[in-house]
């Protein structure tokens, strides 16, 4: 809601002087969103001028200039240069002279141009800050609309602050002048002139006939006649100079009284032309296949849920969203029929979200309108047709009320103070509630307190505000608990329903800045979950290991899919997808987080980054085959555990992973030698390294799987479970991300693995006694996993190993092909004594005699 | 009986001759002393001390003197033999040192090099601030919940007095999950989360809540689609408004530093009630730029206050729906953007900057913000 101060001003009696600024500041004070303030940066001289004579003077650059002189209510004329040419002799016009600064800093001197001195210039719309005329030249006033030498910024309100406020959803009523002026009365306790006060002169009788037929949706329906305007007349300058303020185009008399009773009452008004209106008024739901030509000239097909306006030829209008075209006024216009009526919000939101048709009629009753205004509103516009386009008010009205008259409700004296608890008395939490428009009276006998008072009857009837300890001191008295009122609320705040309601209204008038500052103790917690400790403690890790983390958007599609490789039945392709997704390439929730973390590694790479380690932890979203919508229970009260659960069982399975990416080399060429490129096996150590971070061992094989090189993939699992992958990326891969050749990546599930981890450690002794050591060479067949040799030689060797550690790999002629030599060091310690030389050895033969037996291994020897 | 005497044979020391004993020995402590290093003093050690040195051999010939003769003879050997060996002993510790003293010289290296193995890595700087809330709230005793990502429509909106057809739920801008009617979103704050912890929690309750959310902005350098924010929630006995003010104020100074505070602004939120926007006091200026344009200050554009979120009394119809007994308890909550945090708190001046997965920003913040 755009407000210009002037009009502000003509209801509130604003301090002289207070500038659009102030007035903000004391409105952000009290709750309203004030977003800017527009200040004209217009100061004068400037005044209104009249033409004495002209030369017209054509220039070398092909433009003809006119020389002019113009009355400015002194001696002597003021000689100036114009370019424009639509004025004659004898026309009012406006002068801006030397000093004055225009809107935009544009300062004003006497300057040599096209050969003459010009002593300042004849203003036009745009200069003014007034927008475009449509005039393609200087502002020539009416005759008699002033005099020359008149100050014209008073005459055209030229400087005039103008406040934008972004209302919020329970303000309705700050959606008019009305409404702000009554925040700003209340801001300045000042006196307030109600902008609907005005006199009725209708009959409530003998209006245009009107029937409703579904009054829940439309509690008011008023009209008024008048007959013989002059729809050709134009609008008042001032009030074309107000619309523009507030951010509405000038059309036509007609739509502009409207328009401005709209803006000055915030009722939404609608005006047919008697003449094309057939038979009676009815508002009604639409039928099937209906439609309706609206004012914008679109053709809208209507639902059977649309509140309609209709006359014997159908429907004229979308009730409270936009007009029809048939029965809009027009220049032949002479009788007006004005519409003012009060629509339900819910009806209207729908129908405008339906239609995705926001109007400013829309937007006012979706925040639901004073059903007070009707016949106010209907007589403003009637009056301002009378003046300003000559038309006769007849005193023939329709009034259809069946709006209920608001209820009380009943609220503790020192429920504002209880809610903030601050020392609010009552008495002031009175004069507040007055302030907003309520009346207060004795609740009925037996009445108690209404619901949804928060707290209020289990703290003792004697309450002290918090942290008030000395209420001597602090000035404050304790409160007396059982004092009720029936408070009703004002029309136009239908917003105020519960007790809740009116403590914010006492609060925001009281000041939130008096309100107390006090620490509540809470109980004492425990701390971080274990899961979110071992979260962090993986990061940590992976920090520690020369890794940023990074964060990228989970939104994918089929492309990154492709990319990735993944087959056509690849599981990770069925998604939860977007109804609205921000791009229609990526409708989906990532099912992997490589698909977005990979896009973010080619941005860094194409961006200069080519030795790449980054991570990101985030949710995937994993469909349910058997997905049901989620239930939407009432809110009257909590739902059973089993609407709940049902809540949770809707929705998709959200696991948290971690994703790595690396890519060029781990470590570049320097001063030591070569640079160390990034391999599979660093990803594999650091999806090692997060298993370790939370204190799992995992189980390791190779496998196959997209996005991975097929021979360069390990699979993670813990107790059976696959847990993840790491390895380095197919080729394709990198290169349809555009990143190195042997990039590498993980991803593994963060959830699984901090579940699997241990629920305590408890601590094992270990033995002082010496170490033995041994090593073992075992000749095996290429395709036989380390990690398989490994178990077989520590299931063999018993209980006497302590630690067994690959140290040697190798392939070549000496062993043959198709075979492989593995190294490792075992070392074996007993808990209670040496061992003896005899001891290590059977142990160590034990070891081979497993892995000869299941790997068929030979043992190397020299 | 001595043995034969082949490769060394410049002297025949007597042991019973003192006066030899006496030159063999001075001799052993020239040696010793004009050795020049170890290798040297080995050398000398070989010859003094040696199993062919003139006094090792002479203690030899001990045994075949006359019983009489022994006990002086032993005496002058044994004290001749100490003297060498202190002398040689003396003399390698201080050769030794002078060794080691050169060789450690000659290893001397630029210990400003770089090396091979990787530097620390980084901390996204949003994943740091919503570990230090959450450290901050901690330490007050509250828990630290979480929700899901995809929400139920019922817990991301009508929970938390969001009714169907309001403006309100207009203007949160969200993405629906497929199909249309599924009854779910993706949330659209951390909201949610509190109504989960009604539902699941029994109170008194004290909760922080961070958490990834999403409404359907274009990215810019001031919005994104996809934004962290951290909101706390607390049901309890006796909990008003200056409950709420006095946690505010003490995450203002635990966040941005002593002396600080906030500032509440009436707003409208559906699911509180008193409802209000806070502002914290400008850390930077303390206020002192708010008319005063010759120090003018950039954080808080000379406003003295800086909009951090939203907050309030939580609406006595949410606390309805979400099983809470309203005549007993009440509670309030409070939200804020993290990446806002962040862009006035650390000076990021551009929204983008903290979305785009660019490792260069994360790493100029390292584990610290």
């Amino acid at each position: 809601m755009r407000v210009p101060l002037s009009w502000l001003r003509e209801y509130v009696e604003l301090p002289a002087g207070v500038t659009g600024r102030d007035v903000a500041a004391k409105l952000i004070r009290a709750g309203l969103e004030v977003e800017t303030v527009e200040e004209s940066g217009l100061t004068g001289p400037l005044v209104v001028g009249k033409v004495l004579t002209y030369e017209n003077e054509p220039q070398k650059n092909g433009k003809t200039i006119r020389w002019c002189s113009l009355d400015i209510g002194k001696e002597e004329p003021q000689w100036v240069v114009c370019g424009a040419h639509n004025f004659e002799v004898g026309d009012l016009v406006v002068v801006v002279l030397p000093g004055a600064v225009l809107p935009g800093g544009f300062a004003i001197s006497a300057r040599k141009t096209y050969g003459h001195v010009s002593n300042g210039m004849i203003c036009s719309s745009v200069e003014l800050g007034l927008g475009d005329d449509g005039s393609d030249g200087i502002v020539v006033l009416e005759a008699g609309e002033g005099t020359p030498g008149d100050d014209a910024i008073e005459l055209l309100s030229l400087s005039d602050d103008v406040l934008d406020i972004a209302v919020t959803p329970d303000r309705g009523y700050c959606l008019s002048i009305r409404g702000v002026a009554r925040e700003a009365a209340t801001a300045y306790g000042v006196a307030l002139k109600d902008a609907a006060d005005l006199p009725l002169t209708g009959s409530a009788a003998d209006g245009y006939p009107v029937r409703v037929d579904d009054a829940a949706a439309c509690s008011v329906f008023v009209t008024r006649t008048v007959t013989g305007i002059d729809a050709k007349a134009l609008s008042p300058r001032w009030m074309q100079k107000r619309l523009q303020a507030a951010g509405m185009r000038p059309i036509s008399i007609g739509v502009d009284i409207t328009n401005y009773v709209m803006l000055e009452l915030g009722q939404p008004i609608h005006g047919y032309d008697k003449a094309r209106l057939s038979g009676d008024i009815v508002v009604r739901r639409a039928e099937a296949g209906e439609k309706l030509v609206t004012l914008d000239d679109q053709t809208r097909e209507l639902d059977a849920e649309d509140l309609l306006i209709t006359d014997d030829s159908g429907p004229i209008g979308i009730a409270g969203v936009m007009g029809g075209a048939s029965t809009e006024i027009s220049e032949t216009t002479t009788d007006v029929v004005i519409e003012a009526a009060h629509f339900d919000p819910i009806v209207i939101a729908r129908a405008s979200r339906r239609h995705k048709l926001s109007s400013e009629a829309s937007r006012r009753f979706e925040r639901e309108v004073d059903p007070q205004l009707p016949r106010y509103a209907a007589q403003r516009v009637a009056d301002l047709l009378a003046e300003h386009a000559g038309g006769t008010v007849l005193p023939d009205e329709t009034v259809i009320d069946t709006h209920p008259a608001p209820a009380p409700v009943v609220i503790r004296g020192d429920h504002a103070a209880r809610v903030s608890g601050a020392p609010i008395a009552v008495e002031d939490a009175i004069a507040h509630l007055e302030a907003v428009g309520c009346t207060l009276g004795a609740p009925a006998t037996g009445a108690t307190a209404a619901p949804l008072a928060v707290g209020v009857h289990s703290s003792s009837l004697n309450f002290l505000p918090a942290g008030i300890t000395d209420p001597e001191n602090a000035g404050c008295e304790r409160f007396e608990g059982d004092d009720l009122w029936a408070v009703t609320p004002p029309s136009w705040r239908p917003d105020l329903r519960d007790p809740n309601d009116f403590a914010e209204e006492v609060i925001r008038l009281f000041g939130f800045d008096n309100v107390p500052s006090v620490l509540p103790k809470a109980p004492g917690g425990q701390g971080l979950t274990v899961s979110q400790q071992r979260r962090r403690r993986v990061a940590t890790a992976l920090v520690g290991a020369g890794l940023s983390e990074v964060v990228s958007y989970p939104f994918t599609g089929a492309a990154d899919f492709d990319a990735l490789g993944l087959p056509a039945d690849d599981v990770r392709r069925t998604t939860v997808k977007l109804v609205n997704p921000l791009s229609d390439e990526e409708p989906s929730m990532q099912t992997t987080l490589l698909a977005t973390l990979l896009r973010t590694a080619e941005r860094n790479v194409g961006r200069g980054a080519t030795d790449l380690a980054i991570f990101q932890t985030g949710l995937v979203f994993l469909p349910k085959a058997d997905a049901t919508p989620a239930p939407l229970p009432a809110v009257e009260s909590r739902p059973s555990d089993a609407e709940v659960q049902s809540l949770y069982d809707a929705l998709p399975a959200q696991p948290l992973h971690v994703g790595v990416v690396l890519t060029g080399a781990l470590a570049p060429a320097g001063w030591w030698g070569k640079s160390r490129p990034v391999s599979w096996a660093d990803a594999v150590q650091i999806a090692r390294l997060i298993t370790a971070a939370v204190g799992v061992e995992p189980t390791v094989r190779n496998t196959e799987l997209a996005p991975w090189h097929p021979g360069r993939c390990a699979e993670f699992s813990v107790d059976g479970k696959v847990v993840g992958h790491a390895g380095e990326l197919h080729p394709k891969v990198c290169q349809a991300f555009g990143l190195p050749t042997r990039s590498s990546a993980v991803e593994l599930d963060l959830d699984a693995l901090i579940a699997a981890g241990p629920e305590s450690i408890t601590a094992a002794p270990f033995s002082s006694y010496p170490v033995a050591k041994e090593d073992v060479a075992l000749i095996v067949a290429e395709d036989v996993a380390a990690a398989a040799v490994e178990a077989a030689l520590v299931e063999g060797a018993g209980e006497l190993l302590e630690s067994v550690r690959l140290f040697d790999l190798y392939t070549g002629e000496q062993i043959g092909a198709g075979k492989k030599s593995l190294a490792f060091a075992l070392r074996f310690r007993a808990a209670d004594r040496t061992l003896k030389e005899n001891e290590v050895s059977e142990a160590r033969q034990a070891a081979v005699q497993v892995a000869v037996e299941r790997f068929g291994a030979v043992q190397r020897v020299g | 009986m001595s043995g034969p005497n082949t490769e060394y044979d410049p002297v025949e020391v007597t042991p019973l001759h003192a006066v030899e004993v006496e030159r063999s020995r001075d001799e052993a402590l020239d040696a010793f002393t004009k050795a020049a290093d170890l290798a040297a003093l080995q050398e000398a050690k070989v010859a003094h001390l040696g199993e062919k040195s003139p006094i090792a051999l002479a203690n030899r010939e001990i045994g075949a003197l006359p019983p009489q003769a022994r006990k002086e003879a032993g005496q002058r050997i044994g004290s001749a033999r100490k003297a060498i060996n202190e002398a040689f002993a003396g003399r390698l510790t201080v050769l030794e040192a002078e060794h080691e003293e050169r060789m450690l010289a000659t290893e001397r290296v630029d210990v400003t090099l770089p090396w091979h193995t990787p530097q620390l890595g980084a901390r996204h700087p949003l994943s740091l601030i919503s570990e230090q809330v959450a450290d901050v709230f901690t330490a007050l005793g509250w828990d630290v919940a979480e929700g899901p990502e995809i929400e139920a429509e019922w817990l991301n909106f009508d929970a938390l007095n969001f009714q169907p057809d309001h403006p309100a739920r207009q203007m949160q801008d969200t993405f629906f999950v497929e199909p249309a009617g599924s009854g779910k979103v993706l949330r659209t704050h951390t909201s949610p989360v509190q109504a989960r912890s009604m539902l699941t929690r029994k109170p008194p309750i004290y909760v922080i809540c961070p958490g990834r959310v999403f409404r359907t902005d274009e990215l810019d350098a001031t919005h994104t689609p996809v934004f962290y924010q951290v909101e706390g929630l607390v049901v309890d006995e006796g909990i008003t408004l200056a409950h709420l003010k006095g946690t505010l104020d003490h995450f203002v100074v635990s966040m941005f530093g002593e002396g600080l505070e906030a500032r509440l602004r009436p707003n409208f939120f559906p699911f509180t009630e008193p409802s209000a926007e806070v502002d914290l006091k400008c850390f930077v200026c303390r206020g002192e730029s708010v008319g005063n344009p010759d120090r003018p200050c950039r954080t808080c554009g000379s406003e003295g206050w800086i909009e951090w979120g939203g907050c309030g009394v939580v609406n006595p119809r949410v606390l309805r729906a979400c099983g809470i007994d309203t005549d007993r308890y009440s509670g309030f909550a409070f939200g804020m953007g993290l990446e806002r945090t962040l862009m006035f708190r650390n000076g990021v001046e551009d929204m983008r900057d903290m979305v785009e997965g660019d490792v260069r920003f994360s790493r100029q913040f390292g584990m610290e913000i």
